[in-house]
Parts: C-alpha cells; sequence; structure tokens
C-alpha cells in the first residue's frame, strides 16, 4: 500500500516525460525541474489561496513555463543533433535551480497537509493517510485521462501520428509547431500537477529536480520509452519493490534499488517492459560528416600549445598549475568519453564509473595493498577497463538511449558499492591520505607528470580514430548493417571502443586521486558523469579534439564563475544556452 | 638623539604591526547546505567586525576570505589549494560535510597549514584520520549522541527502534547509540534498523516498517527534509503517540522551525534554545547578531561565529599568524563563547563546544526547546586511552 502512493506520483511525472519524447525525441532533463517548480508555486500559491486551489494553479503555471520553455529554447533545437537538445535541457536545469532559490529561498518548504484528507483510515487494522489514498487515486485516473485523450480526440490523434513519424505528420499538413508546444505544456503540466500534488508529503528543496529527474527517466526507460501503459507498470514496480525492501529491513538497498531493476530488464529485454524498438530511421539523426585528418596547421598549433605547456611551471605560480592539472586530468576523462559517443555513436550517462573505480583501486592498492604509487598508478587503467569490459558486454546490445540509461545504471551500482561498503572503501567518507611520493609531490612535479601522461594518452586516443579499429568504429556507428556485410564484427569493435574508454578513464580516475590525496563516491556519481558529458558536448561530439577543449573550458568557467559570481550555476546555464542555440542555429 | 630614533624605529614597527592582517581562507558548501550556511556566513562576518573594531588580534585585523567548496571532496582540495596558493591565507577554516571535511583536513597535513574544521561532525576528522593540523570546534557526532544517552536510559525502555540517514553521519550515531546504551543499560534490545537515503526517505513505508517492529522508543538521526517528512507521516500514523523518540539535532532551529505546528511533543533532542538562554555571553551575542542582521540566530550563526573568535584568540596567544605557532596556540586554548567556556583539547584537538539537550513542545504554533539543559562537551567524551589507541599520529 505504502508503495502504491508513492508509485503514482512518480507516474505523473514519467507519463509528461514520456510524451514529450514520444513526440519531440527531446530527452527532457529539466523535467525534475517542472517538477520542482510546481512544488514551490504549489506551496506560495497554497498560503494565500489554499491547498486545492494551489494544486491546480500552479500545475497551469508550470504549463506555462514549459510552453515557454518550448517556444523561446527547445523549438531552436529541433534540428540539431539529439544531444546538443540534451545539453540545452541540462542548462535549463541549473538555470531554474537557481531561480529557484532566488525566489524562495534556501530552506526547505513544506507544504499544508490537504484540507479535509489530512488524517488516516484505518486499513487491515494500520492506519494509513487518508491523502495516499487520494494520490493512489490520481496517478490511475490521470492514466485514464490520458489514454482516452490520445485514443478518443482528434489531438490525441494527432499526437500519436506525430509519435510514429513526425516527417510524415508534418507532410500531411498537421502544424507541428504548435502540436510540439502544446504536447510540451502537457507533459509540464503532469510535472507541476505531480509536484503540487507531492507537497504534503515531501518538502519542496533545490535538490529535487535531478532526483526526481533520474527516478523518472528509470520509470520511462523502464517501461519502454514512449509507452504510457509500461510507464505506468514501472511506477507500480519500482514504487513496490522500494516498499517491500522497507517493510523487509533492507532499507540500505533502496539506495540504487531502482537501478538494479533497470538493469537487469534492460539486459533481459533491450526495450524496456513494453516498447518498441525505434524506428532507426527516426532515432538517428543523420550520419555525422567523417572526420577528416586534423590539417598540417591543426597539428602545429597542437604541439605549440603543449610547449607553452611544457614552459609554463618555468613562468607561473603555483595555483595555475594545480587548476590546469584539474584541466588536464578532466581533458583526458572527457576524451575518453568522447572516444565512445564521437567515433563510437555510444552516449554514455555513466562514464565516471571508469573514472571512479580506477581512482579507487589506486588508493585501495597504496593504502592497503601498500604499493607504490607509481605502481598502483599503472594499474589502475586495468581496473578501470575491466569495469568497462564487463558493463560494456552488457551496453554494446542496446542502442540509443537504452544503452544510455544501461551505463548510468551500471554506474549508479558501482556507486552504490562504494558508498555503501564501509570496511573497503571507506563508505560515504571515501578514503585520505594517498600523496604522491617526494618525488612527485608539490603543484610542479605533480603537473609535469600530469601533463606527460594526458598528453600521451590523449595523443594515442586521437591517433587510434585513426587506426584499423577506429575505422571499423565509425563504420559501425554509420551504418551497423553495411559494416556487418563488410565483415565487420560491430558488437565486439563497440566493446572494444567500450574497454579503451574505461581504461583510459581510469588513467584519469588516478591521477585525479593522487593530486587530491583523497577520494569519495562522488567520484562516480552521476553528476561526474554528467560534467564529462556537457565537458564532450560543449566541445563538440564531431570534432577530434573538442572534448579536450571543452574539458577545459567547463573546469575554468565552474573555477572562476563559482569563485567571482554568486549565482554561478545560472550563469553557467545561460552561457550553455547560448553557445548550443549558436551553434545550432 | 639615539634613542629619538629608537622611539622612532620601535614606533614604526609597531604601526607595520598594527597594519599587518590574518587572513582566513574560508571554504564550504554554500550552495549546497544554504539552510545552515547562510546563518553560518553571517555569523562570521559579525565576529570579524567586532573584533577588527576592537582593534583586531594581536594588533593585526582579521580579513576573511569566503569560497564555495562545491559540495565535493575534489573540488574542495582545489578550492583550498588556491587559497593556500592565491590567496596565502594563514589558515583554512570551514566545510560541513564530513567527505570535505576530511579531505580538507588531510590536504591540511600535507600541505602543513592549520584547518580549524568548523562545522563537520565525523568522529573520524579528530581521531582516526585526526592530523597535527586540524581542529574541530562542534560537538561530534559521538559526543551528540553521548549528550542524549542519559535521557534515554531514564526512559527506561527495553525495545529500541533506530532510523538514520544512510551515510557515515547516521551510521556511525547509530553505533556509538547502540554501544553506550547497552552499556549504560544492560539487556536493551535493538528490534529494528532502518537506513534510508540521505535525503530520499519513503517516510510512510519507513513509518510504518518502525511501527510494525512494536518498539517502546525510537532513536533517530533524521534531519532536514528526512525528519519533516518523518515527523508529518508519524504524525499522521499515530506513531509517537504511545513512543517516546529521542532524536539528535533536531532542536536546532534550522531543523525544527520548519516543523511549526506539527512539532512532535515530548521528543528528547540536541539543539539550540536561542531564544531561552539568558548568560550574559550569551545574550550579548544574540542582542549583537539581531541588531546587526534583523533576524535571530540560528546554529549556524554560533558555529561561525565562535570558530572566527577561536582563531582571534589563537593568533592572540601565538602572537602572530605563524603555523606552527598557531598549532601550539589551539592545544589547550581556552576561550569565551556564546554558550560559555570551551577548551581546545591537546589531546584530540576537539573543542569542548557543547550542546543543549532538551524537550520538543509547541509554542504558538512554532517547535521550541523546554526542560533543557547545556551540557559541557568535556563531560561526553571517551576515555584518554580511548583516544590515543583511535588516533596514531
Amino acid at each position: 500500500m505504502n508503495g502504491l502512493a508513492g508509485a503514482s506520483s512518480l507516474f505523473l511525472v514519467a507519463a509528461g516525460l514520456s510524451l514529450i519524447f514520444g513526440v519531440s525525441r527531446i530527452v527532457n532533463f529539466a523535467h525534475g525541474s517542472l517538477y520542482m517548480l510546481g512544488m514551490y508555486l504549489a506551496v506560495a500559491l497554497s498560503g494565500a489561496l489554499g491547498f486545492w486551489a494551489a494544486l491546480p494553479l500552479a500545475a497551469l503555471a508550470v504549463a506555462l513555463c514549459g510552453a515557454a520553455m518550448e517556444i523561446l529554447v527547445l523549438r531552436r533545437l529541433y534540428g540539431a543533433p539529439e544531444l546538443l537538445q540534451l545539453l540545452a535541457t541540462f542548462a535549463l536545469v541549473l538555470i531554474v535551480r537557481d531561480f529557484a532559490l532566488w525566489a524562495w529561498g534556501p530552506e526547505d518548504l513544506l507544504g499544508p497537509r490537504a484540507p479535509g484528507l489530512g488524517g488516516a483510515v484505518e486499513i487491515a487494522g494500520r492506519p494509513f493517510p487518508q491523502y495516499d489514498l487520494f494520490l493512489l487515486l490520481l496517478g490511475p485516473a490521470v492514466f485514464a485521462g490520458l489514454t482516452l485523450l490520445l485514443k478518443r480526440t482528434r489531438w490525441g490523434i494527432l499526437v500519436r501520428a506525430a509519435t510514429e513519424d513526425r516527417v510524415m505528420a508534418g507532410a500531411l499538413g498537421i502544424n507541428e509547431r504548435w502540436l510540439f508546444t502544446a504536447v510540451f505544456a502537457l507533459g509540464a503540466l503532469l510535472a507541476g500537477l505531480g509536484g503540487a500534488s507531492a507537497i504534503p508529503r515531501e518538502p519542496a528543496n533545490l535538490g529535487i529536480d535531478l532526483a526526481v529527474v533520474a527516478d523518472a527517466f528509470v520509470v520511462v526507460v523502464l517501461g519502454g520509452l514512449g509507452s504510457l501503459p509500461g510507464a505506468f507498470a514501472a511506477a507500480l514496480l519500482i514504487g513496490e519493490v522500494k516498499a517491500f525492501c522497507i517493510a523487509f529491513g533492507l532499507s540500505q538497498a533502496t539506495l540504487a534499488i531502482e537501478f538494479v531493476i533497470m538493469a537487469a530488464v534492460l539486459v533481459a529485454r533491450p526495450w524496456g517492459l513494453l516498447g518498441r524498438p525505434l524506428d532507426p530511421g527516426v532515432a538517428q539523426a543523420k550520419a555525422a560528416p567523417p572526420f577528416s585528418l586534423p590539417a598540417r596547421a591543426t597539428r602545429v598549433a597542437l604541439a605549440a600549445v603543449l610547449v607553452v605547456l611544457l614552459l609554463l611551471p618555468a613562468a607561473s605560480g603555483p595555483y595555475p598549475l594545480v587548476l590546469l592539472t584539474d584541466i588536464l586530468v578532466f581533458a583526458l576523462f572527457a576524451a575518453s568519453l568522447h572516444f565512445l559517443m564521437g567515433p563510437g555513436g555510444m552516449a554514455s550517462f555513466g562514464h565516471a564509473a571508469y573514472f571512479g573505480i580506477g581512482a579507487y583501486a589506486a588508493v585501495l592498492l597504496v593504502l592497503r595493498a601498500h604499493w607504490p604509487v607509481v605502481a598502483a598508478w599503472l594499474a589502475a587503467p586495468f581496473f578501470g577497463a575491466a569495469a568497462a569490459a564487463l558493463f560494456g558486454w552488457f551496453c554494446v546490445r542496446l542502442s540509443g538511449i537504452y544503452l544510455a540509461m544501461l551505463t548510468l545504471a551500471f554506474a549508479q551500482i558501482a556507486w552504490s558499492i562504494a558508498f555503501q561498503w564501509d570496511r573497503v572503501t571507506g563508505g560515504s567518507n571515501g578514503l585520505v591520505g594517498a600523496w604522491p611520493p617526494a618525488w612527485l609531490a608539490g603543484e610542479r612535479a605533480y603537473y609535469g607528470f600530469t601533463l606527460a601522461v594526458s598528453a600521451a594518452c590523449l595523443a594515442l586516443l586521437w591517433r587510434a580514430v585513426y587506426t584499423p579499429f577506429g575505422y571499423a568504429l565509425r563504420a559501425a556507428r554509420d551504418s551497423a548493417l553495411r559494416a556487418a556485410a563488410a565483415g565487420i564484427d560491430v558488437r565486439a569493435q563497440q566493446w572494444l571502443a567500450f574497454v579503451a574508454a574505461g581504461g583510459f578513464a581510469g588513467i584519469a580516475g588516478a591521477l585525479y586521486a593522487f593530486s587530491k590525496g583523497s577520494i569519495s563516491p562522488e567520484l562516480l556519481a552521476v553528476g561526474r558523469s554528467v560534467d564529462g558529458l556537457v565537458m564532450v558536448l560543449l566541445g563538440g561530439v564531431h570534432t577530434l579534439t573538442g572534448a579536450a577543449w571543452g574539458a577545459a573550458l567547463f573546469t575554468w568557467l565552474q573555477d572562476t564563475a563559482a569563485r567571482e559570481i554568486g549565482y554561478w550555476r545560472a550563469a553557467l546555464g545561460a552561457a550553455i544556452l547560448a553557445l548550443v542555440i549558436a551553434r545550432a542555429s | 638623539m639615539r634613542t629619538l630614533l629608537l622611539a622612532v624605529l620601535l614606533s614604526l614597527t609597531g604601526l607595520a604591526c598594527a597594519q599587518g592582517v590574518v587572513k582566513i581562507g574560508e571554504l564550504n558548501s554554500y550552495k549546497v547546505f544554504p539552510a545552515f550556511l547562510e546563518p553560518y556566513r553571517k555569523g562570521m562576518e559579525l565576529a570579524v567586525e567586532e573584533i577588527n573594531a576592537a582593534g583586531g588580534a594581536a594588533g593585526r585585523r582579521i580579513e576573511l576570505v569566503t569560497r564555495d567548496d562545491g559540495g565535493t571532496p575534489g573540488d574542495a582540495v582545489r578550492v583550498a589549494e588556491e587559497l593556500i596558493a592565491r590567496e596565502k591565507v594563514n589558515l583554512l577554516m570551514g566545510t560541513f560535510a564530513s567527505n570535505v571535511g576530511l579531505a580538507v583536513a588531510n590536504l591540511a597535513g600535507e600541505r602543513k597549514i592549520v584547518f580549524l574544521a568548523s562545522e563537520p561532525l565525523t568522529d573520524k576528522i579528530v581521531w582516526q584520520d585526526g592530523n597535527r593540523y586540524t581542529f574541530r570546534l562542534r560537538p561530534s557526532t559521538y559526543m551528540q549522541t553521548a549528550m542524549l544517552i542519559p535521557e534515554a536510559v531514564r526512559l527506561k525502555k527495553k525495545r529500541w527502534a533506530i532510523v538514520y540517514p544512510n551515510y557515515e553521519y547516521g551510521q556511525s550515531a547509530t553505533a556509538s547509540f547502540k554501544k553506550l546504551l547497552a552499556q549504560a543499560q544492560p539487556g536493551v534490545e535493538f528490534v529494528a534498523e532502518q537506513a534510508p537515503p540521505l535525503g530520499k526517505i519513503d517516510a510512510g513505508a519507513v513509518a510504518q516498517a518502525l511501527a510494525d517492529a512494536r518498539p517502546d522508543a525510537i532513536f533517530s538521526a533524521l534531519f532536514a527534509a528526512d525528519l519533516q517528512k518523518f515527523v508529518r507521516e508519524g504524525n499522521t500514523r499515530g506513531l509517537f503517540k504511545t513512543t517516546p523518540v529521542v532524536n539528535l539535532l533536531a532542536g536546532e532551529p534550522e531543523y525544527l522551525d520548519p516543523l511549526k505546528d506539527e512539532t512532535p511533543e515530548g521528543w528528547w533532542v540536541t539543539g539550540y534554545p536561542w531564544s531561552e538562554i539568558q548568560t550574559p555571553e550569551h545574550r550579548k551575542f544574540r542582542d549583537a547578531y539581531e541588531e546587526r542582521w534583523h533576524d535571530y540566530p540560528r546554529e549556524g550563526s554560533v558555529v561561525g561565529y565562535t570558530a572566527v573568535y577561536a582563531v582571534a584568540q589563537a593568533v592572540k596567544k601565538a602572537n602572530g599568524a605563524d603555523t606552527e605557532k598557531l598549532v601550539a596556540a589551539f592545544a589547550g586554548l581556552k576561550m569565551q563563547t556564546p554558550f560559555g567556556p570551551i577548551e581546545w583539547r591537546a589531546i584530540d584537538h576537539q573543542s569542548t563546544m557543547g550542546a543543549y539537550v532538551g524537550r520538543l513542545a509547541r509554542r504558538d504554533g512554532k517547535g521550541v526547546m523546554v526542560d533543557w539543559y547545556y551540557v559541557d562537551g568535556a563531560k561526553v567524551q571517551p576515555s584518554e586511552q580511548e583516544i590515543r589507541a583511535l588516533r596514531k599520529q
């Protein structure tokens, strides 16, 4: 019973996300932010108008916000690559969060109890909150309403037509623009309703956006993209499994249980519970232009950059070297992710797993097995690669967003192990005291070491794109069928790409760990994976060296903006939006 | 003539001293935990203004350089390096989450710079992972748990259920509570344990699972949003009608105020009854704070205010901001705080700042603490042998 009420509100959010994806093919990161807006608006409005009036008003206001987002931002991006859209919605997340901080302040705001439903009723000898009963009915009611809307009305038929084949729908004279805006507003309405209806149970807070959108992603992918019944079933499944874990005293398991379920389902059913394979013609944007070998001028420029970096310690104070060490580490991390995403064509939402596993392996070898730092560092890539080999073996059997979500699931499982396995990994505190030996200590020496390693690894990664392996990988990306017909084992190439990317990420992780002297589970957390994605996308997926520049820009921006600007998240978000829109147009 | 020259020289050097500055490099997760850290920042700024208006510490002006540490250990270490290398601060101060605090403490040990960990609660920062350069102000998880043990024993309940956020703070609070209560009250049973993820409690299911275990009493280490949700669901389900609860931190205004008219009556908590403490040192602080900020002080305000004063006192005792002299000055430093006198223990670099233990009650639709009393942090420490065994360095 307890699981059902939670499942019901989860379904509201997931349904909106699923609807939006179905029509516009946009994976809307900002959906959790709309939920958060719904919560804050409902709390603010219920003070003056009472809870029951605030509920629909907040939902409507969020629908308007959603429509505005679509018209002002997303509409400009429908022709852009999928990943650029993702980045834009992520920028919206940053902006909305700082807006909420500015408008409603930092404190958690718990809404009032729902008037008339504040008490509890006795069910099977246990008190059960009346409001939970209301939520329990709200989910199925919305499900039924949506089904009717989509099956029985003309507008619903148009939406389904656009979901099936939006090009065809457009050709038949349907006004796509307004249809997309309307669908986005409806999705936002559902998110707002989900948020507003949650306030008697959950305080509005600034961290809820990413928490909710992660849960909603899991539900949507688990159920099958674009499938409302699937989302409904998945929400029920997750809600119930969590409730059972708590009831049977396994509450620690709720840390990552939804990701375990998702991984298990995706391995067995690559399109989710009730999903269908996407029509590849719709799912994939047109093939990217092939990478050309860098021109002579580019190579000279790169060499010049390397020389400047080599000479820098002579002229610079210590702090720029510290910052540059971070930049070099993240450049390598981003480049390894880019190898998977660019030439490999496989987006990973969980790349931090290999970074973190490399770091943990190296630090554990030093602290527990008392290996010398350099030996431990040399071992790190093998652990990153081994993890990537294991996870990748399952992932390459999927494609597109399903593949990305499976990488996320594996990363979250790895994170929860690092978080929970107190005796070995130090739990949430992590491990401290892993410093490089005297000859490598100090920012100058460690910078030199990082520069040498990163430059060598970057050169290897970039060179690999033009090896037979790299060509085969790109062939597999651009046309799996033709590549297979030409005798390329597509999955094996993709799997190898995973292993290589994991290995290089592991090197970056170990470099990072010894530069900080300590590690903790946040190295594997989803935030770091998202950072990696943003770096790659900032630099451009379809360029050779872009990821490294993206990493440099992102790390530098974060460092400077956090120091100089109060609302640096919003500033970063606005900068990303401007970049994305400029690139798209 | 010669004496005149000497006098001029002396006054010149005196002037140079007076123009000297002690730079505190403060880093904290302002964007991640704003509810606690905004009052903290206000407390710090008030202390800096007061100290400088009174002529500074050992003739030096206190200058505060604050930074957002991004909330992750890796970023925090980079920010700390920036403070050390670019800002050339004399010492580091701050941090909130335990993992960030531990990472910065470790860096301080490596770079040999004093670090005053103001907020983190983890026991490890002064014990297992303690080092020569790290000092901690707030009463630790262990100390706050130990403060509540006498009240837990006085409840005379046999079957206890436990709920805590699933990370180091909750885990070590639970371990300490079980150990200390079993020592104080042999035969006690722990019948259920719930460890929901931090910030993501499914409060309804957790409250139900606790009720199903039919405990005589509940120990909780929940705070912030988790606490709010747990209180509401437990109230709705009648969980607290007959079952007394002992809850760490729930009396701190940061966590108590949002509960408003749902504040559960009778819970034993640690906290800060800011409106009722009438000691002269606290009234002075509260009046100054309210005058400066037109707002009442929170726990964080006291922590920030006291941390800056601690630095000033140590600088005064060391007559300068040289690192090794500061380390020596901190060991055994005695000072006055809004909570009363404290000492910085030489044995583990923990201050003896305590906390208030009391019961929750509702007054005019707000949560308050009643029957409260102050527990000196010096009285809730393990034996010196135990600490020496834990603290290897």
